[in-house]
């Protein structure tokens, strides 16, 4: 090794995040002292963030499998077939500790990031999503984290070509100093050209592709997988830059490639850079991997061997090629302008050797490294059981007009036009359904088929009632692809927590897993990719549980699909689905009665299934083309989103007499859609709803300009429109401080 | 019709622009790579697509406007023949002198992704035929640098030879600050070459080619290059 090298001391071990156990452990392996590059490795390799080590003993329960799935999760992306040779792959993933020092890079290269994990599986991407939280809006650091997260993604994905087609933003204190963003993509392959990371055969060349490596991002895994400290803005030179030219010319390049029978595997280069992509691609294939530094591109001089195996440089891939096909290879590479070199070669020995200056600076257990990885049964406590609250005994501080205009301007509940439209939404030109709707609908090229696509989580019910919360989150996302007429398929979970080493925060995961688990088996919606982000935390202060969902459906008919606008007056409307009058957890106990806290709605899962089921047979059928489920604010808001996108009032029967009003207008009971037709169908619909046991409530008949609800004085849908389109600009211009 | 793509490292819209232009005609165009020479024998119409070429490093189109094909695109152009450039495709010809003015970023300093109105200000050339004259279209804007503008005496023979494609305008046609999506001079949303046989635009015509994505709108651009190809 080289005289500079430092010494290997306990603060080192230390500072590389390894604990003392891992470390011994680590030495009882190797039966020596490692190197300073080893030691680097195996921080990079061990971490939460790469090893799953406190998270993996608990996804094992996860249900993985359907006839549809091609691939579960473990690849850089899982894969559904989703009929006549048409494959989609799709992946949610976390920047959220980059996101936050540095808002703008943070984001670009949480997209640049999973846009890759898509077209590394051979899928050329068609949609791109995200799911981002912020905290309280009145907190200082709120309007230049949404500015500049806002502006990565766009930048990104604009450049890129990928329309960003929908996703989520709500505001909570809890996430004050630590934001979320997750970022899905979406990409379509055929069924018979899908690409693993499973290296195969022993002496084939590993080539290195796409960016030069620099200093960039060394530690970023390090980062994510440690809480945060008020000093955490000194983490910025760990944030890399992404460069969406790049990754636009190393896809085009890669699915070039794959045209021709080159590739054996192909593995992105992500977190820990080209240590984790190496060690991947050779312990899943079984084999050893030999690397040589010096024919790695670097961007800087003088790297050296520790720095080039952890430096997270984006835009970069690792493959494994038929040695016969190189030149055709690196001519595709040098026609868009990449860098291609072979770095290393694949070897029978089970050993992962790096070697640089003609130094064997690395000669580690492949294995061991990767999905040997330490694994912790860390102690877990259930959550504090959360009272029921009776909606009688909650007054109501406003008449219901009023709230129904305050909570449409609230920071979660307000227009996210602001957000998405400086996103690219239309590139490609299969946006059927843009941002705004349930679920966004992208036809698959000249059509018929289309994808249902959408991200969900409510992380108030999370917290209250992780079990619950988990089951909602998916339930959630199924409902939205159900509302515009998909078939739900498969998910991709973006699991975001706090310090997993606290057992309340571990009792989170747990309990949400669950829910999930519960959810996706009585769904047939099971997971296929994801991505656990923890120790979400600022100063001991941990963020909402959020156990972020991403659903993708199928439309086998794109053109027969709903959505949320009203479409004439005189048309009736209705609600699918039992309406008891939830208010535990509801937006309107929480905004309007300053009150965050309570049970949040029990899901029923074979009733969510039964009446979701029956929704889309009307949409398939193409009887009913005005759906919109009903979440957050409850019925009430629900039909007001529908009036102001139809630009058509809504005048409400006479409310139930047995359910507190506010509590019928804006409780939030599970397993809901309103509907909306002509009188005609909608009395079919409600004998077919009877005979089948599904609750149906008739809600009342648009037409005017005005929400009527009995009683009470008109509100007007431009002035709702006004309030709820407007929080967000005005907020943003800077002329609201204190909502 | 004989049409040509150009793709240019970073292109992203010539999919786009291709399916339109097939869905108009019937006939896939040629896709032409930028380092290439030549531009296929025969070629009617020249489309520089959408995207962020090089990376808009540098300078919106600044690098494309310098690669082999332009040479080609230069020669086109002064015989005749038609260039379209749609958003990045405007860009480039500026940076390229076919066109006049520069695009400037958006005053409201965002990239913007929305439906937008455009009054179509002449409906006597290769491009616009198929429209009327005055006629208001529903297409789409995303773009970043879309605010153009040029001096004044660029602008004033602009509008005095009626060079002026479309304006960005309200669903009645109406001009006015508020319809203006990103500060150009005089809402100008695209503009002809002196002998009008080229055309920079930024919205997205080849967006809005089919009703269940948005609307039909944009089709006749394309069904005017069409037909007056195919005579």
């Amino acid at each position: 090794m080289t005289a500079t090298a430092p010494k290997i001391t306990l603060e080192l071990v230390a500072e590389h995040g390894l604990k003392p156990d891992e470390y011994a452990r680590f030495l009882e392996l190797i039966g020596r002292e490692p190197t300073i590059t080893e030691l680097g490795i195996v921080s990079a390799m061990w971490n939460e963030h790469c090893s799953y080590k406190s998270s993996r003993l608990h996804l094992k329960g996860l249900p993985t499998s359907a006839p549809w799935v091609i691939q579960g999760p473990g690849e850089n992306a899982g894969v559904i077939d989703i009929g006549d040779g048409d494959a989609i792959a799709f992946k949610m993933e976390s920047h959220n500790h980059p996101s936050y020092i540095e808002p703008y890079q943070g984001a670009t290269t949480g997209v640049g990031g999973i846009l890759r994990d898509v077209f590394t599986m051979g899928a050329r991407p068609i949609a791109a999503l995200n799911a981002l939280r912020f905290g309280s809006p009145d907190h200082p650091k709120t309007r230049h984290l949404v500015s500049g997260v806002v502006a990565g993604i766009g930048g990104y994905g604009n450049s890129f070509g990928v329309p960003t087609v929908g996703g989520s933003v709500g505001f909570h204190t809890r996430y004050d100093g630590n934001i979320l963003v997750n970022a899905m993509a979406v990409g379509l392959a055929k069924t018979d050209g899908i690409f693993y990371a499973a290296a195969a055969g022993v002496g084939n060349p590993i080539v290195y592709l796409g960016s030069k490596t620099g200093r960039d991002g060394i530690h970023g895994a390090t980062m994510a997988s440690a809480e945060f400290d008020a000093n955490s803005d000194e983490k910025r030179p760990t944030v890399q830059v992404g460069d969406p030219f790049a990754e636009k010319l190393l896809l085009e390049a890669c699915l070039e490639l794959m045209q021709t029978d080159s590739v054996i595997a192909i593995q992105d280069m992500g977190a820990a850079g080209l240590t984790c992509s190496a060690v991947e691609m050779g312990a899943k294939g079984n084999l050893g991997v030999e690397l040589i530094l010096d024919n790695v591109p670097c961007r800087e001089e003088g790297m050296s061997a520790y720095e080039m195996m952890l430096s997270e440089s984006q835009e970069r891939m690792l493959m494994v090629l038929k040695p016969e096909k190189r030149e055709e290879a690196e001519a595709i590479f040098r026609k868009w302008g990449l860098d291609f070199a072979v770095v290393g070669y694949t070897t029978d020995t089970l050993r992962f050797v790096v070697k640089h200056h003609g130094e064997t600076v690395a000669d580690l257990p492949i294995k061991e490294l990767g999905d040997e990885a330490p694994l912790y049964d860390r102690p877990h406590i259930a959550n504090t059981f959360q009272p029921t609250i009776d909606p009688a005994s909650v007054a109501a501080p406003v008449d219901n007009a009023t709230a129904l205009a305050r909570l449409l301007a609230t920071p979660d509940l307000c227009s996210k036009r602001w957000v998405w439209e400086q996103y690219d939404h239309l590139i490609l030109g299969n946006t059927v359904q843009k941002p705004g709707g349930d679920a966004a609908i992208v036809r698959i090229e000249d059509g018929p088929k289309g994808v249902a696509l959408t991200t969900d989580v409510t992380p108030r019910y999370c917290e209250a009632d992780p079990v619950q919360g988990g089951r909602q989150a998916v339930a959630e996302a199924w409902r939205n692809i159900t509302a515009v007429g998909g078939l739900p398929l498969a998910i991709t979970d973006n699991l975001n927590f706090g310090n997993p080493e606290k057992p309340d925060v571990m009792g989170q995961f747990v309990g949400c897993l669950k829910g999930i688990g519960e959810a996706c088996v009585a769904l047939d919606f099971p997971v296929v990719s994801g991505n656990v982000s923890l120790y979400n935390e600022t100063q001991g202060r941990s963020i909402l549980p959020t156990p972020t969902i991403g659903g993708v459906g199928l439309l086998d008919d794109v053109t027969l699909h709903a959505t949320v606008a009203l479409r004439q007056a005189g048309d009736v409307l209705a609600v699918i689905g039992d309406t008891t009058g939830w208010i535990g957890q509801s937006v309107y106990l929480r905004d309007i009665c300053g009150r965050e806290e309570g049970a949040p709605p029990p899901v029923d899962l074979a009733v969510e299934r039964r009446n979701g089921d029956f929704v889309r047979g009307l949409i398939r059928s193409g009887r009913v083309t005005t759906v919109h489920d009903c979440s957050d604010g409850g019925l009430a808001v629900a039909v007001a989103e529908m009036a102001m996108a139809g630009d058509i009032g809504v005048s409400f029967d006479t409310l139930p007499a047995d359910i507190p009003a506010h509590a019928f207008l804006f409780g939030e009971d599970q397993a809901r859609y309103v509907i909306a037709a002509d009188a005609a169908t909608i009395e079919a619909v409600a004998a077919e709803a009877r005979a089948a046991g599904i609750p149906f409530r008739k809600l009342g008949v648009a037409g005017g300009d005005a929400i009527n609800i009995p009683g009470e004085t008109p509100a007007r849908v431009a002035d709702l429109r006004d309030g709820h389109d407007n929080w967000l600009p005005n907020y943003m211009a800077g002329e609201i401080d204190h909502p | 019709m004989k049409a040509a793509v150009v793709t240019f490292p970073g292109s992203n819209r010539e999919r786009d622009i291709a399916r339109a232009l097939k869905h108009a005609s019937g006939v896939a165009p040629a896709m032409v790579w930028h380092a290439d020479a030549d531009l296929p024998a025969g070629t009617d119409l020249v489309v520089l697509p959408g995207g962020f070429s090089y990376g808009d490093y540098l300078r919106c189109g600044a690098i494309a406007a310098r690669s082999n094909i332009m040479a080609a695109v230069q020669a086109h152009a002064a015989r005749g023949g038609l260039v379209l450039g749609v958003c990045n495709g405007f860009q480039i010809l500026c940076e390229a002198q076919l066109l006049p003015g520069v695009l400037m970023r958006n005053d409201r300093l965002r990239f913007m992704c929305k439906r937008q109105h455009l009054r179509v200000e002449r409906a006597d050339t290769a491009f616009t035929h198929r429209y009327a004259q005055g006629q208001v279209i529903d297409v789409c804007i995303a773009h970043g640098e879309g605010n153009w503008t040029a001096d004044a005496d660029a602008v004033a023979r602009i509008e005095g030879e009626g060079l002026v494609a479309f304006r960005y305008c309200d669903a009645n046609g109406v001009v006015s600050p508020e319809t203006n999506c990103n500060g150009s001079v005089n809402s100008i949303a695209g503009i002809y070459s002196e002998k009008r046989n080229v055309l920079g635009m930024m919205p997205h015509p080849e967006n809005l080619i089919d009703a269940l994505v948005g609307g039909t709108d944009g089709r006749g651009l394309f069904e005017s290059l069409a037909t007056r190809m195919a005579a």
